[in-house]
């Protein structure tokens, strides 16, 4: 049980540390800025989801595939598959029904911290 | 006279060489590598608890580690912490989902001085809004495909 439990640990850190160095790769050998990173992450997580791919990633590395943001990608894509085999209003709704919690989390977090604290850069 | 410019330009190239910083690219790997899943293994900590714990399972359990996650990094942009560990990281801190939580914190408190409305609430989706557009967008694609996928056969 307790090695069971290490086991996932490591995985994650593997899966994770991974995925972060393939963005460093692409930071470190193409001009591609942080914002442009971050959108062809959540790309293709949406892909390898759409093909069916990404499910074992996430089944293999626990959050190690779904704390980066290309799991976010697939939190849309899967919501909007498994919406797709109800209606068509589900499968249009699926993808932002299941990313709901990150994009409202983002947004009350986002905003209350901006209150809440002031800017760093300025002091530096 | 040839050979003595090479020569300047050899030595001057040296020098340059000698002071420059080295950005040293592969332990720019290491760095992204061992904090990008550090991140990780904290959400997978809170997935733990929350799933032996509390008894969380499935879609639910997995919107709490990411709603955990978000607070954790816009609370340590708020702080200036996260700033700080993204010079040293890189990839490391950009791609786990607390990286978007700075994208969306950093310009909303930079551009505070221009107001609640137009400086704080517009700005803080310059980086997380093309994220929404293009993820909504793209599940909206996925869900139509598979829609007419599961019609026809």
């Amino acid at each position: 049980m307790i090695l069971n439990t290490i086991f996932i640990f490591i995985k994650a850190f593997i899966v994770g540390g991974a995925i972060c160095t393939i963005a460093q790769l692409l930071i470190n050998y193409t001009k591609i800025t942080s914002g442009r990173i971050l959108v062809y992450f959540l790309l293709s997580g949406v892909l390898l989801q759409a093909l069916g791919i990404y499910q074992f990633i996430v089944d293999f590395g626990g959050a190690g595939a779904t704390v980066p943001i290309s799991g976010f990608g697939y939190l849309l894509a899967k919501g909007a598959m498994e919406g797709a085999k109800e209606s068509l209003f589900k499968a249009i709704t699926g993808g932002i029904t299941a990313a709901a919690m990150g994009i409202t989390a983002a947004i009350i977090f986002g905003y209350l911290f901006a209150l809440i604290f002031k800017s760093k850069s300025k002091r530096n | 006279m040839k050979t003595s410019n090479d020569c300047v330009n050899n030595n001057y190239l040296e020098y340059v060489k000698a002071i420059s910083p080295k950005t040293n690219q592969k332990r720019s790997l290491l760095h992204a590598f061992w904090v990008g899943g550090t991140i990780c293994c904290i959400g997978q900590t809170f997935r733990f608890i929350l799933e032996n714990f509390i008894g969380l399972s499935g879609d639910e359990l997995s919107a709490y580690v990411s709603m955990i996650m978000i607070f954790l990094g816009a609370f340590l942009t708020g702080l200036g912490v996260y700033d700080r560990i993204g010079k040293y990281a890189g990839g490391g801190s950009i791609v786990p989902i607390t990286g978007f939580a700075n994208s969306v914190v950093s310009p909303a408190v930079e551009f505070k001085t221009e107001g609640y409305i137009f400086g704080t609430a517009a700005k803080m989706f310059t980086v997380a809004g093309p994220i929404i557009v293009f993820g909504v967008a793209s599940s909206v694609l996925v869900g139509l495909l598979y829609f007419i996928g599961y019609r026809i056969f």
